[in-house]
C-alpha cells in the first residue's frame, strides 16, 4: 500500500516535470518515457509460444509434404520444390478467404517466417489494390510489403557472393 | 464572467453589444444567439453496430462495401446516405442547406468530393483527421451565428478498410496489432445547424444548442509510434480543454460531461493525469467516444475506437440523446486528431494533433 502511494507520487511528479520541462526536446523525451511506461505492450514469453507452436505446425506440415513427394518421386531436390509450392498455395489460398490474418494474430513471427509468410505478404496487397487496375494497381503494389524483402535479399546474397569469392580467391576457404 | 438569463455565458467587460463581445479569452468564442442543432443522423458498419451503442445508430449496413466496387466508394455512398437521413429527418431538401462543410481521412477528402456531388449543396471541404466534426461544427455554427447562412451541414465519416489501406497495411496482411492500435470506426455521422429552433421538436424536448468553442492549436509531444495515437493526441486534448477552463474562467463541474473523440484507454489516462496535475480533475466528467464505442474486451479492438467517424456517430447517435432527454445538460465536445500522412510517418517525422471543443447545451 504504501509502495503504491510512493509509485503514484512519483509519477505525479513526472508528469509535472513533462508540463513544466520549457526545452522541448527534453520534454518530449521525458513524455515518450512517460508513454512506454503506461503503454501495455504483449508478452514477449506468451508470444514466443505461440509463435513456436504456429511455424512448429507449418514446419511439420512442409516436411509432411516433403516425406510424402519424396516417396513419390525418389528425388530430394524435386519433393522441396513441390513443398514450397504446396505452403505457397495454402497460404494464398488462406490469404484469399481471409484465415491467414486470423492465424497471424495468433502466431506472429511463427505466420511470417516460413515461406508461407513471404507468400501473404505478396497475395494481400494483390487482393486489396485489384480495384486500382492491372498495372496501376496489382502491378506497382503487389509488392509493396515483399518488396525490401526482395531488394535487400537478392542484395545480402550478392554482398555474401562477393565475400565468398574474394575468400576463395585468397585461399581462406 | 456572468451567466445571462438564457444560460449563455458572456465574457463581461467586453460585451459592449458589439461582436467583439463573442470573444472569449485566448482561443474561445462564446455565441450571443447560440444557433440550433436541428437534425442528427449516425450510419454505422456491422462491428459498430454489435458495439454498446449499436442500438442508438440511425441505421447499421452489414455490407462493409455499402454495395459499391471498392472502399473508397463505399465511404462516399455511405457519407451521402448519411447526409441524405439528416435532410429526411428534418423535414428538409438539400437546396434548404445553404452550406455543407465536411471531410474524412482518406486522401484529397475523396469520401467527401465523390459522396456529396449529387447533393449539389456549395461545399466547405475540410481536413482535420479525426477532430474533423468539431472543426465542422465550429465553422458551421460560427457561419449560422455570424448570418452567413440558415443552415449548414456538418459531416463527416471513416471507413476502416480504407483508412487501413491508406495509412497501414492490406486488409489481409498478417500482422499482430499492439495493445495501443486503435480500430478505425466504418460510419459517418452529419448534423444540421440552423439560426432557427428545431419545428419538428415535441413538447417538452430541450432546445439542442450549440453555445460556444474552443479552436485547438497544433500540439506536438515528439510521439512517433502511429500504433499509439492515443498518446500523442492526449497532449491536444490536453491544452483545448484546459484553455476552454481557463477562457471560460470555468471549472470542469460546469459540464456535465466532456467528451473527448478518440483517445482510446491510454490516452485516456494520460488526460486526466495530466489535467489533474494542473489541478483539473475531471475523472467525475470525462468519457472518450472511442471507448464508448466498442467493448474492447469481446471486440478485441485494443485501445478503442477512432477515426472522423468515431466521435461523429457517438455524437448523433448517442450524445444528443442523451442531452435531449435532458439527462446531461452541459457537455464538451472534444474530437481530437492526428494529423500525420503515411509519408511524414515514412520521413520520420512526429505526429502534430490537434483537439477541437465544441460547447453543447440542451436548453
Amino acid at each position: 500500500m504504501g509502495r503504491k502511494v510512493v509509485l503514484m507520487e512519483k509519477e505525479k511528479n513526472k508528469i509535472a516535470e513533462i508540463l513544466q520541462e520549457k526545452n522541448k526536446a527534453v520534454r518530449d523525451e521525458k513524455y515518450k518515457q512517460y508513454v512506454e511506461q503506461v503503454t501495455p505492450k504483449f508478452s514477449i514469453v506468451k508470444n514466443c509460444i505461440a509463435a513456436y507452436i504456429v511455424g512448429g505446425i507449418i514446419c511439420v506440415i512442409g516436411q509432411g509434404l516433403t516425406n510424402f513427394f519424396l516417396s513419390r518421386t525418389g528425388d530430394l531436390e524435386l519433393s522441396k520444390a513441390y513443398t514450397t509450392l504446396c505452403l505457397v498455395f495454402l497460404s494464398v489460398f488462406l490469404t484469399g478467404v481471409g484465415l491467414y490474418q486470423k492465424l497471424a494474430k495468433f502466431g506472429g513471427a511463427g505466420t511470417l517466417v516460413p515461406i508461407t509468410g513471404f507468400a501473404n505478404s505478396v497475395a494481400a496487397p494483390a487482393v486489396e489494390y485489384k480495384k486500382e487496375g492491372q498495372v496501376f494497381g496489382i502491378g506497382c503494389k503487389v509488392f509493396t510489403i515483399a518488396g525490401p524483402v526482395i531488394l535487400y535479399g537478392i542484395f545480402s546474397s550478392w554482398v555474401l557472393g562477393l565475400i565468398y569469392y574474394i575468400l576463395k580467391q585468397i585461399g581462406i576457404v | 464572467m456572468t451567466e445571462n438569463v438564457s444560460g449563455n455565458i458572456q465574457a463581461s467587460g467586453m460585451d459592449n453589444g458589439a461582436d467583439i463581445g463573442k470573444i472569449v479569452g485566448k482561443q474561445s468564442v462564446a455565441f450571443k444567439n447560440p444557433p440550433y442543432i436541428i437534425s442528427a443522423s449516425s450510419i454505422a458498419g456491422k462491428k459498430e453496430g454489435e458495439g454498446p451503442l449499436g442500438a442508438l445508430f440511425d441505421q447499421i449496413v452489414e455490407d462493409p462495401m455499402f454495395g459499391q466496387e471498392n472502399w473508397e466508394s463505399a465511404e462516399s455512398e455511405l457519407m451521402k446516405m448519411t447526409a441524405q437521413l439528416a435532410l429526411a429527418k428534418a423535414g428538409l431538401k438539400n437546396t434548404d442547406i445553404r452550406y455543407l462543410i465536411g471531410g474524412d481521412l482518406l486522401c484529397q477528402l475523396i469520401a467527401t468530393s465523390f459522396g456529396i456531388a449529387e447533393l449539389g449543396i456549395p461545399v466547405f471541404g475540410i481536413f482535420g483527421a479525426c477532430s474533423t466534426m468539431g472543426e465542422a461544427m465550429i465553422l458551421g455554427s460560427a457561419l449560422v451565428e455570424g448570418g452567413f447562412a440558415e443552415k449548414v451541414m456538418a459531416i463527416t465519416s471513416s471507413h476502416f478498410a480504407g483508412a487501413e489501406k491508406q495509412f497501414r497495411f492490406p486488409l489481409d496482411y498478417g500482422n499482430q496489432r499492439p495493445y495501443s492500435a486503435s480500430w478505425t470506426v466504418t460510419g459517418s455521422g452529419a448534423v444540421i445547424i440552423s439560426n432557427q429552433q428545431d419545428p419538428k421538436k415535441k413538447d417538452g424536448e430541450p432546445d439542442l444548442v450549440i453555445t460556444g468553442f474552443t479552436t485547438g492549436k497544433i500540439v506536438d509531444y515528439g510521439i512517433k509510434d502511429s500504433m499509439n495515437m492515443g498518446a500523442a493526441m492526449a497532449p491536444a486534448a490536453f491544452e483545448t480543454i484546459k484553455q476552454n477552463f481557463e477562457d471560460f474562467n470555468i471549472r470542469p463541474d460546469y459540464y456535465d460531461r466532456i467528451i473527448t473523440g478518440d483517445l482510446g484507454y491510454i490516452g485516456k489516462n494520460i488526460l486526466l493525469e495530466f489535467l489533474k496535475e494542473q489541478n483539473y480533475d475531471i475523472s467525475g466528467q470525462h468519457m472518450d467516444c472511442g471507448i464508448e464505442i466498442f467493448n474492447q474486451e469481446d471486440q478485441d479492438t485494443h485501445a478503442g475506437g477512432s477515426g472522423c467517424g468515431c466521435s461523429a456517430i457517438t455524437f448523433a447517435g448517442y450524445i444528443l440523446k442523451q442531452l435531449k432527454e435532458r439527462k446531461w445538460k452541459r457537455v464538451l465536445f472534444v474530437p481530437t486528431g492526428a494529423l500525420l500522412s503515411q509519408v511524414s510517418y515514412n520521413e520520420g517525422n512526429t505526429i502534430p494533433c490537434i483537439a477541437h471543443a465544441v460547447m453543447v447545451e440542451a436548453r
